[in-house]
């Protein structure tokens, strides 16, 4: 009974809805348009999904009254997410932002009930007509301070506090060590593995952990910056991660890779408000803007800026790729040939280490 | 000046009246908090609190939400009356799911009717297992169930995680710590198209009614409430306290296992590390809404379901953040347990002593 | 293993340690009175916002302290009145009671993301505190002295004095406590304050000591750990400190061993590993005394009405 009403209530919605902007496209056009967006974790996280909610205020700043933004935090990853992506999906939202990789199914499954809407799910590897994916290549972030790493670190050894080996942590590590061995080719990464996204406490002591076996360079693929706050104490140099973390650690913080969804969010919206978009797989870098590099702090001496700089006009420009041959992996198994250049397939199931890393 | 008078008996009036007023008074210290907070207060309320009863779409997910709050929390309440303090109820759950994977995953290759009960017997007998070692411990030993059983809880969820990143993490997954997806034959069918709705619902409500004929209408039933209340008479009565310790534990654990291998192979279809969200220590809340009546625990797991499916209404309506609604849940629970004192006192005059 | 890496491992282990032990050992004192508040992770919360957010405030870490412990005296205030005065289950209270905590501290600190404070420095002079292997003893900051002077007040006042003596009797038998006229429900409220206070001081060990800041669930649940931790000693405060540091112990050598390059049991068997070890000191416990009486207070957990 109830799903009869149900079903009847969406296509009946999604049927005005279609027909409005002929009806009445005056009234329609002044109405706002739904972007909605579920996050993983709370907004206050400062980490991962306070970047996202950065890239929705960016949108609200960009649009203004045109559109209207709404989100769901703390969504649990698993049934709860379809419930909540489906009441975004009803309060009226056009076009819906997942931004966890959990996310996945239930973006699927709840976008083949409202075909009318717009779904784009980061981080994920499954579309559909009405649902794309997009992701940020952190991997050209990770090879820029992997070259300031390389310069400014005299132990040559970088502690990495990783969570779990999955691909793209897989990936970070590897273009990390592959751009500071470019400056020093002994240049060693110890790998920390968290068991966690989220634990500051733990992350700081993984962090200290690293410094007493010689590590004079922190970096992190966790989410809080309680790890530079060890490296600030222990007066060890350290990157940020997700957003520009110096205040935490005004000395120790080189660098941070900074995520930025803004533009891709700004430029997705006006394509589904004009109606342009299209379903897709972005994968964007430091030449889309997806990712950008904080400040250089002061302490990155002129030598690793150049350097530093360089790495980033070379992946801007296409001349160079982070992960390019020949590259052999630990066990001594050709990756890729000399001159060739890693595939967006090859990096998406990476799960093999460089020479070099410890983990 | 007026004083709290113990009642000779609960009253009855107050047992049903009781949770009534909680809502009502939860409703109106809602209002005021989330006003005073700058939000629209009377909307964030009946948001999260109306909405979810008043718009039919929003059934299915009520229904998702509280099939296993009510199926755990049944089990529990069976203890609860018999003064077996079982609070690991969330380790049960997760080693139902366990268990019932642990049978899909052998049975991946195959297909037939008898892969989902051969899972759902696993999953019983998992959350069983679990619960057995508090029973044993304490039966043997006179070691607190609470303590033992929350413990467990802990080991569960590692063992959980210990799996999905290693032995059991899918071949085909990216190195995503996720078990495979249950094929056709391992996954529960859905009752309604479109949503979410499983076979656990009805099954949930039907656990209700039988435990309600249970503990109500069968000598069993009384065993459980005499050594609850009275374990001295209960001796004399031939009510044997360490049997009813067995049987409440195992019930609650195998009723919890059951509610986590429908949740495996319901909604969530897999195994992840996000499966435990804690539903195993929402239904000791339930339990104690329902006043440990199956009928309540019907009524309380959908009043809590609610309040989930409605903070995320509110969240897009009048953009409560969600912490706002945990701290909305919190403070139901408060009145609740609060209000319960009605039950069991009256007010009175106080009368000068001189 | 060299000299300075075990100094080092030392030290952070006792700051691994110390905000469990404070919760604890808080928690030791409500449970031998016969209380059983699993609200121990909300309190926790409120006490590390609420220092946080004075001491940003302030510019005071003392200041944000005193706070830390009103507010897990204020949190542990709701428990008390709806367990004791209002008999309430004290279990669906202490679960509701994180619940609350969890949302509480994530509302207040909304505002306090991102910033950072000048962190709970060493108590003794730099000559000693920064001293190559003197800093084991000299380099701690002020809530590791407290907590160990605490666990020897507390040990000495369970045993010694005669306030303690009437706690546990109140926690051993309340019935008879009662009929010999001492205020149970007077000397719970104390206790629970008391439980209330050490949580606060033990959050806010995370946003002031260990991780100068705030962000949501930032224990990430070390109160749980508190709660297996009074259990595994046996409700003695020698052996909570023994288990507390044992515990810091373990969590620090792991990730030491994992910078190392050692390869280590599987991190879950390692995070599994105090709770069966819990289960395994309480079995011991009851198997040598034979079947008989255990160190648990006889009443925690159940409600207290004058008859």
């Amino acid at each position: 009974m109830t799903s009869i009403i149900t079903r009847r209530r969406f296509t009946f919605g999604a049927g005005a809805a279609a027909t409005l902007p002929f009806a009445a496209g005056r009234a329609l056009a002044q109405a706002p348009f739904g972007v909605g967006f579920i996050y993983v974790g709370p907004v206050g996280d400062h980490g991962w999904t306070w970047t996202h909610d950065q890239g929705r205020k960016a949108l609200e700043k960009e649009y203004g009254d045109k559109i209207k933004t709404s989100f769901i935090e703390n969504v649990a990853e698993g049934p709860d997410a379809a419930r909540a992506i489906r009441q975004l999906a009803q309060a009226g939202n056009q076009l819906i932002f997942t931004t966890s990789f959990g996310f996945m199914n239930p973006t699927i499954q709840v976008a083949k009930q409202f075909p009318k809407l717009k779904f784009e799910h980061a981080t994920g590897y499954q579309r559909a007509e009405n649902v794309a994916t997009y992701n940020a290549r952190f991997y050209e972030g990770r090879a820029v301070i992997g070259t300031i790493a390389g310069h400014m670190s005299k132990s040559g050894t970088a502690g990495y506090i990783a969570s779990f080996p999955i691909p793209e942590v897989v990936m970070g590590i590897n273009a990390f060590t592959l751009a500071a061995q470019k400056v020093n080719p002994n240049f060693k990464t110890k790998v920390i593995w968290a068991s966690t996204w989220y634990d500051p406490a733990k992350e700081a002591d993984a962090a200290k952990a690293l410094i007493d076996q010689g590590c004079d360079i922190i970096t992190q693929h966790t989410d809080s910056a309680a790890a530079l706050q060890a490296a600030e104490q222990r007066g060890v140099f350290a990157f940020g991660q997700a957003s520009d973390m110096s205040a935490f650690a005004p000395k120790a913080h080189l660098s941070a890779i900074v995520d930025d969804w803004s533009g891709y969010y700004i430029r997705r919206v006006k394509e589904a408000m004009d109606g342009s978009w299209k379903s897709g797989d972005v994968w964007g870098g430091i030449k889309d803007g997806m990712v950008k590099l904080a400040p250089y702090n002061a302490a990155v001496t002129p030598a690793a800026r150049q350097a530093a700089d360089a790495v980033q006009k070379g992946i801007v420009d296409g001349s160079l790729h982070p992960f390019t041959g020949e590259l052999k992996d630990q066990k001594g198994v050709q990756r890729l040939k000399a001159g060739e250049k890693a595939s967006d397939e090859m990096l998406s199931k990476m799960d093999w280490y460089v020479d070099g890393v410890q983990a | 000046m007026l004083e709290w008078r113990r009642r000779r008996e609960p009253s009855r009036s107050m047992l049903y009246l009781s949770p009534l007023i909680a809502v009502v008074l939860t409703m109106a210290l809602g209002t005021l908090v989330f006003t005073l907070m700058g939000y629209d207060g009377i909307r964030a309320v009946h948001d999260i609190f109306l909405t979810p009863f008043l718009e039919p779409q929003r059934w299915p997910d009520l229904g998702v939400k509280a099939a296993p709050l009510i199926m755990i929390a049944l089990g529990l309440a069976i203890g609860f009356r018999a003064n077996v303090w079982n609070i690991g109820a969330e380790g049960q759950y997760i080693m139902g799911a366990i268990a019932g994977t642990g049978v899909a995953l052998l049975t991946y290759e195959m297909s037939g009717w008898w892969i989902l009960p051969a899972m759902a017997l696993a999953g019983v007998l998992g959350g069983m297992a679990w619960a057995a070692v508090p029973a044993l411990l304490r039966v043997r030993l006179q070691v607190s169930e609470i303590l033992t059983s929350l413990m467990l809880t802990y080991v569960a969820v590692q063992a959980l995680y210990y799996l999905v990143r290693g032995p059991w993490k899918d071949p085909d997954g990216f190195n995503f710590p996720q078990t495979r997806m249950f094929t056709a034959d391992q996954t529960l069918p859905v009752m309604l198209e479109g949503s979410l709705v499983h076979l656990g619902i009805p099954l949930a409500l039907l656990a209700a009614a039988l435990a309600w004929l249970v503990l109500e209408k069968t000598v069993a039933g009384y065993g459980v409430k005499v050594v609850g209340l009275a374990p001295a008479a209960a001796r004399h009565g031939g009510f044997s306290a360490d049997a009813v310790t067995w049987a409440s534990l195992l019930a609650g654990g195998g009723l919890a296992g059951l509610a986590g291998l429908f949740e495996a192979a319901g909604p969530f279809g897999q195994l992840t590390p996000q499966f435990p969200t804690n539903y195993g220590f929402t239904a000791i809340i339930v339990a104690f809404l329902g006043r440990l009546h199956p009928l309540g625990i019907v009524f309380g797991g959908v009043i809590l379901a609610a309040t989930y499916v409605g903070g995320e209404v509110a969240q897009t309506t009048v953009k409560l953040p969600q912490a706002a609604t945990g701290m909305f849940q919190a403070l139901l629970l408060f009145v609740l347990l609060a209000t319960d004192v009605l039950v069991k006192y009256r007010i009175v005059r106080r009368e000068r002593s001189a | 293993m060299n000299s300075v890496i075990l100094v080092s491992i030392v030290m952070t282990l006792v700051a691994a340690a110390t905000p469990i032990l404070l919760a604890a050992l808080g928690e030791l004192v409500v449970e031998k009175s016969g209380v059983l508040n699993l609200g121990v992770e909300g309190m926790m919360l409120c006490g590390a916002v609420a220092g946080f957010a004075v001491a940003y405030g302030t510019g005071s870490t003392g200041l944000g302290l005193a706070a830390a412990a009103l507010a897990g005296i204020a949190t542990a205030m709701v428990f008390a009145v709806l367990t004791l005065s209002l008999t309430a289950n004290q279990v669906a209270t202490g679960l509701a009671l994180t619940i609350f905590g969890i949302g509480a501290s994530s509302l207040i600190g909304a505002g306090f993301v991102g910033r950072t404070i000048e962190r709970l420095g060493p108590v003794f002079p730099e000559a000693l505190a920064g001293h190559p292997w003197l800093r084991v003893v000299f380099g701690h900051d002020v809530m590791v002295y407290l907590s160990l002077a605490l666990v020897l007040a507390v040990s000495l006042f369970l045993r010694r004095t005669r306030p303690g003596l009437i706690l546990r009797a109140v926690g051993e038998n309340d019935q008879s406590a009662h009929a010999i006229g001492y205020p149970v429900i007077g000397i719970r409220y104390a206790a629970i304050a008391f439980g209330g206070a050490l949580a606060g001081l033990g959050g806010a060990y995370f946003s002031l000591a260990l991780t100068p800041m705030w962000a949501d669930r930032l224990t990430a649940g070390r109160g749980w750990i508190a709660l297996a931790l009074v259990v595994f000693a046996a409700w003695r405060p020698g052996r909570l400190l023994l288990g507390a540091y044992l515990f810091g112990a373990v969590m620090t050598l792991e990730l030491q061993a994992k910078a190392a390059g050692i390869a280590w049991l599987a991190p879950e068997v390692l995070a599994m590993a105090p709770y069966l070890a819990t289960i395994v000191v309480l079995t011991m416990m009851s198997l040598r005394r034979g079947a008989g009486r255990l160190d648990a207070p006889a009443c925690l957990g159940k409600a207290f009405t004058a008859s």
